[in-house]
């Protein structure tokens, strides 16, 4: 029986000061031009925390605005709030720096974030009115540090400094005094992906009620690597999360497809589970300080704030069939293959074709989920609206097909897409955004189907020049059905007295 | 335009030779067409990679415009970029390349 999609977290986490010490527009900025505009520019633009939990966006995102109401909304959407809105949402959260820097130090567990006494103790105040900080997680928050200490591990052994409203309030140590795979830069990498990870983990059980001693698997899909210079994307960010997030009877593994990453993953769950290897996968993945204010210059250049300044997290949780939840259909699989060939026509061909084999047209699929990223980010530096482009080529795809008339192509984008919502933090916009909402569609019978489709560029890791992508769909529960008996105990049985009698034959005739 | 790449055009025009080469785009957009046309034109706009500064002048075309359209195979342009044709706002890249062509364009 195929799996189904029993439940998802998504969280923000607003990360300001991160945006200007470790997105790598502006790392590669101050080495390459130390005394830009830009950089002097970059902190009067960005968002204060009450600012971004009222973006509609991030509303969308952790679940408190559907979709349909965002693109009632007219963009751009950055200079408007939603009211009421709420740091808490029905899938998640949006977390604000200050917290998340203690839990940083709660997914370290080799001693490498050190706080600074005072930011340490009045964070932990806060904290204890989290719902999802209990005490085994509050036990994992250290003793504070002097400040002059954190100073001392930044200027003298290269420990990459944390700063919170711009102050000094600790920092990630390097975790080898020579392996360039292990230095300070890496761990705040790695630690905050783990974290932003461990932020979704924690919040899928807490708001999907499940029971954490269920799960049997996690994947993580997102795009760092963990390991040591003997081998460097060794991994395994899946089990450390597992870890943190009290997953006791858990293993897991990374799985690694850049964009398309959670595609895979999510395919490679719903396998697991339909083949009975276990019957609860979490596929998960925290966010990217890299890609933090990645077109900074272009929203300053047009005096917009710098919308890239959280990171992004999320977890779903694949389960073997309840007869309730929407399934994973794994026979209508989508796949880029070697041979498909780079332009985007083939590659939205080869994913979305995957219909044939159930002789369905585009139009059989109610929504499709491509990538979500937010058009607010990505226009004002002139990538346009990607999910927009992506249905256009859908629908003039179906219009090749024969499956609606160039006329409709318009209204087709209408009907079957959305307005993206997700921040561009690579991965966690691709497809998988929607799922949160398309179960609670499908389970309200607002749409019978869609289409979850993961696109990655693996040309930027310079190993293949190839594109990829892979998709698959979710579609309303069929029924849990037993697994019919093929023969019954009368049929077995009478074929044992036919068996015998046979013998007996074979004896007399002898 | 990646850095990555503005490396790679240079590399290219210095070992063919900037009259030799011409820049063959994609982008879906026509700001970014024009971004990257003014890249491998009049240098980085964005001043942060390689060909910051750079005025190589190269001929460039969006593959939808007629220059490029009229020299490829109709059957092959059929196949691979007719239905992103449909999509794209072709006039509005034409409308962002030509005058940078015509502004910094060296050998046209």
């Amino acid at each position: 029986m195929n799996s189904v999609i029993k439940g998802t977290s998504y969280v923000l986490v607003h990360v300001p000061d991160m945006v200007i010490h470790n997105g790598t527009t502006q790392t590669t900025e101050r080495t390459v031009n130390p005394n830009s505009e830009y950089l002097k520019q970059i902190k009067d633009h960005l968002r204060s925390f009450e600012q971004v939990v009222a973006y509609l966006p991030n509303q969308t995102y952790i679940g408190n605005l559907i979709p349909e109401e965002l693109g009632k909304y007219e963009q751009p959407w950055h200079d408007k709030n939603l009211d009421n809105a709420d740091r808490f949402g029905k899938y998640g959260e949006i977390m604000p720096q200050d917290e998340f820097i203690i839990l940083m130090q709660m997914c370290d567990v080799f001693d490498l974030v050190k706080l600074e006494s005072s930011f340490l103790e009045g964070t932990k105040k806060k904290l204890k009115n989290h719902p999802l900080f209990d005490d085994d997680l509050m036990q994992r928050i250290k003793a504070g540090e002097d400040v002059a200490v954190i100073k001392k591990y930044v200027e003298e052994e290269h420990a990459e400094p944390l700063y919170h409203n711009g102050n000094l309030v600790g920092c990630v140590k390097r975790a080898h005094d020579l392996d360039v795979n292990l230095n300070a830069h890496v761990m705040h990498e790695n630690l905050v992906s783990k974290a932003s990870n461990v932020l979704a983990l924690l919040n899928l059980v807490y708001k999907n009620n499940i029971n954490r001693e269920d799960i049997d698997y996690v994947i993580d899909c997102s795009e760092e690597a963990c390991g040591d210079m003997n081998q460097r994307g060794g991994g395994n960010f899946a089990k450390a999360c597992a870890e943190v997030a009290g997953f006791v009877n858990a293993t897991g593994s990374d799985t690694r497809g850049f964009c398309a990453g959670p595609t895979h993953a999510l395919i490679e769950a719903a396998a697991l589970v339909k083949a009975g290897v276990f019957r609860n996968v979490v596929v998960s993945a925290g966010g990217a300080t890299a890609k933090l204010g990645m077109n900074g210059k272009d929203h300053i250049k047009k005096g917009l704030p710098v919308l890239e300044d959280v990171l992004g997290g999320f977890a779903v949780l694949v389960s073997e069939n309840d007869g309730i939840n929407p399934e994973i259909n794994l026979d209508l699989v989508g796949r880029h293959t070697v041979g498909t060939g780079s332009s985007p026509q083939a590659v939205i061909t080869s994913l979305v074709s995957s219909l044939d084999k159930a002789g369905m047209k585009i139009t059989d699929v109610d929504k499709y989920s491509v990538e979500m990223q937010n058009p607010d980010v990505t226009k004002p530096a002139g990538a346009g609206d990607v999910p927009l482009a992506n249905y256009k080529m859908i629908g003039a795809l179906a219009v090749k097909r024969g499956d609606i008339d160039k006329k409709d192509l318009a209204s087709f984008t209408e009907q079957h897409g959305m307005q993206g919502w997700a921040p561009t933090q690579g991965h966690i916009p691709s497809g998988v955004p929607y799922i949160g909402f398309c179960r609670e569609d499908i389970l309200e019978g607002k749409i019978k189907n869609t289409m979850i489709v993961g696109k990655g560029s693996l040309f930027l890791g310079r190993m293949t020049n190839l594109f990829d992508g892979v998709s698959f769909i979710i579609e309303a529960n069929k029924g849990k059905s037993e697994p019919q008996s093929t023969i019954s105990e009368d049929k077995i049985k009478e074929l044992i007295a036919q068996a015998l009698k046979n013998f007996a034959s074979n004896l007399m005739a002898e | 335009m990646d850095l990555e790449n503005q490396k790679r055009v240079k590399e290219f025009a210095d070992k063919y030779g900037a009259e030799n080469i011409v820049v063959v785009l994609g982008a879906a957009e026509g700001e970014a067409a024009g971004l990257a046309a003014e890249t491998v034109t009049n240098g980085d706009p964005t001043f942060a990679g390689p060909l910051t500064g750079v005025q190589l002048g190269l001929s460039v075309f969006h593959v939808c415009e007629p220059e490029i359209k009229d020299e490829i195979d109709e059957a092959v342009y059929d196949e691979q970029i007719s239905m992103m044709e449909m999509v794209l706002d072709v006039d509005d890249i034409i409308n962002e390349m030509t005058p940078i062509r015509e502004d910094y364009c060296k050998y046209l």
